[in-house]
């Protein structure tokens, strides 16, 4: 399995991963390897915007015939935006989890954090040693 | 084929026997419609032949070896059903006064006896109609528990990750916020993991030993001290009770909670979605708190035991007593079993799943948990077939159909990648078990040599692979008239 884990993101122990944008904002999604266990997805759920979260928290589900899980968010600040083309085609996380396939934006309150999520590197080490 | 689409307008089947009519002249002519209903328009030897042929379709624990296990269905006497559905049961009226249900009521203060026994619970109400029901009428009890002591400031329940997706939802329900816990890498509680969460904050712990990863918790007393030290509560799910009948009692690991499915252990089918039953017995510190209505007993006479007998109950579940045909199906499993064959049951499935397990092993298979005991199901993982041969639990699963053998279980738990779960059942005979290890023996030659015939399957079943993605997003359950 050639999964794609992209250097220029950051990413989370609970497989999310995280793009930095200008301004203090990030993008947050599921990586290729989380879309790829899940299997088809059948339904998204986001967290509402303008609401503030903590890194850690439950910030939506992703739902597969296989299994539902949660999503974390990986940092602590505002939901700015969410994809709400999920709602309809929750099928755009497996086909293009880094691109079309977004979750939310924050608005982030705390740098450190991002600093402390892992590298592609350390990401597909984890990854790996999971598979191990 | 829906028989709606062997419908033809006019056609019917005839009344094999005159019927007595009911006088309808006194229903006020606004309740009687106006059109005829949209039912099916059919004869008899269609309705027969539709079902007929709907049935030989299935694939039944009546057909088939069902590795799904008590989990799904078990085997379910026939003799338990017959003697449930006697006339003077099924025509009792739930309202019926207390002087015309003696009989039933003796039945049900009967079965409230033997899973006093069988839980080493104090009191047992057999009200909730669900296991999901039952959960939360637990939790509930919890939260009445804390609260008559004043004890608000206790708003965690922990769950562990292997629990039931019930056991999350039903904290959640009764206003409780869920602390997962981890399980340790030989399939325990990670109980340093514990000692890290547990605290004043804690209303109690769901479990459910043996858990879903099919063994059974080793340091369930020091979990129980832990979590009682703390001033929390244990609730234990009983879904996997088929296992310790009669062997282990959860009131003597600690718990204070319980309900059991009915469904699941106690003689009446599940798999299709229902009617359940969740009885709840309750500890000394709960006991109070149980559901409304029980049956008491006064010399000789039973009776409803009501919100009057019992003020600290949470209340009602249901509408009169809970699902009564389950509740005598359980009762009469229990009597014809008796004691020392209930016993049996939890030895044969233990012994059938642990036989299972070791020649699964033996021609080649993963287990999850090989230096562990299985309890009566058992977990096998292709995580590396997966990656090596190309060929995934799903694959296998509906290879298994062409062989004659329902599917067992598939990614459930979650915690266990590419995972079988595999319950043989109490009523398996050794040839069979010899049949299934046979063509798994098969197909794990197939996925190495033929992998594409596996990656295919079913290749003789009636559908193909059904698209459960789009089943899933475009529910269409009723078939509607053009």
């Amino acid at each position: 399995m050639s999964e794609n884990v992209p250097s220029e993101l950051r990413y989370a122990e609970t497989h999310e991963w995280v793009r930095e944008e200008e301004n203090g904002i990030c993008v947050i999604g599921i990586t290729d390897h989380a879309q790829h266990l899940l299997g088809d997805l059948v339904y998204v759920e986001l967290p509402e915007a303008e609401n503030n979260i903590r890194s850690g928290d439950e910030a939506g589900v992703v739902e597969s015939v296989k299994a539902a899980s949660d999503v974390y968010s990986p940092l602590s600040g505002e939901v700015i935006a969410v994809n709400e083309a999920l709602a309809d085609t929750p099928e755009l996380v497996n086909q293009d989890p880094y691109g079309d396939g977004w979750l939310f934006k924050i608005k982030f309150i705390n740098h450190a954090e991002l600093e402390e999520l892992l590298d592609s590197e350390s990401y597909n080490e984890k990854v790996a040693a999971e598979e191990a | 084929m829906l028989i709606f689409e062997d419908s033809k307008p006019g056609r019917r089947a005839a009344l094999q026997a005159p019927q007595a009519q009911a006088d309808t002249l006194d229903i006020p002519s606004e309740f009687l419609r106006a059109s005829k209903p949209c039912l099916p328009e059919v004869s008899e030897l269609q309705v027969v032949r539709h079902f007929t042929r709907l049935a030989q379709k299935n694939f039944s624990i009546d057909t088939h070896f069902y590795p799904l296990g008590s989990c799904t269905m078990k085997y379910n006497p026939r003799g338990v059903h017959r003697l449930a559905s006697l006339p003077a049961f099924l025509e009792r009226h739930p309202l019926a006064p207390d002087v015309h249900s003696q009989g039933y009521l003796s039945c049900a203060y009967g079965l409230q006896e033997i899973l006093k026994e069988i839980t080493g619970m104090p009191a047992v109400a057999l009200s909730p109609m669900a296991g999901a029901q039952g959960e939360f009428a637990g939790v509930a009890m919890i939260r009445a528990y804390h609260n008559s002591r004043g004890d608000k400031q206790r708003n965690e329940i922990l769950v562990p990750d292997a629990a039931h997706g019930t056991n999350p939802a039903s904290a959640v329900m009764c206003g409780y916020k869920v602390r997962e816990i981890p399980t340790a890498s030989d399939g325990d509680v990670d109980i340093e993991a514990l000692k890290q969460i547990v605290g004043p904050q804690t209303a109690g712990i769901m479990l459910t030993n043996p858990s879903t990863l099919g063994v059974f918790d080793r340091r369930i007393e020091e979990i129980s001290q832990l979590i009682h030290q703390a001033g929390g509560l244990l609730y234990y799910d009983g879904a996997n009770l088929n296992a310790i009948l009669g062997k282990v009692r959860p009131g003597d690991m600690g718990f204070d909670v319980i309900h059991l499915n009915l469904h699941k252990t106690f003689a009446t089918p599940h798999g299709g979605g229902g009617p359940g039953c969740g009885p709840v017995a309750a500890g000394p510190r709960l006991a109070e708190y149980l559901p409304t209505p029980r049956v008491g007993k006064d010399g000789d006479s039973f009776y409803w035991l009501t919100e009057q007998d019992c003020p600290h109950s949470i209340g009602r579940m249901s509408a009169f007593m809970g699902n009564a045909g389950i509740i005598l199906r359980a009762y009469i499993y229990c009597r014809l079993l008796g004691r020392e064959g209930l016993h049996r049951v939890a030895e044969y499935a233990t012994l059938n799943a642990n036989y299972l397990m070791k020649c699964l092993a033996e021609v080649g298979f993963e287990l999850a948990f090989p230096e562990r005991r299985a309890t009566h199901e058992f977990i096998v993982t292709l995580k590396k077939a997966a990656k090596t041969l190309k060929v995934n639990a799903m694959e296998v699963a509906k290879r298994l159909l062409d062989y004659g053998f329902h599917a067992p279980t598939t990614y459930f738990p979650l915690l266990i990648p590419e995972c079988l779960l595999i319950e043989p059942t109490e009523t398996e005979s050794k040839e069979e078990l010899d049949r299934f290890i046979a063509a798994m023996s098969s197909i794990l030659e197939e996925m190495q040599h033929e992998p594409e015939l596996v990656r295919q399957a079913p290749h003789t079943m009636p559908v193909h692979r059904l698209d459960d993605v789009k089943a899933a997003k475009e529910l269409d359950l009723v078939w509607q008239a053009e």
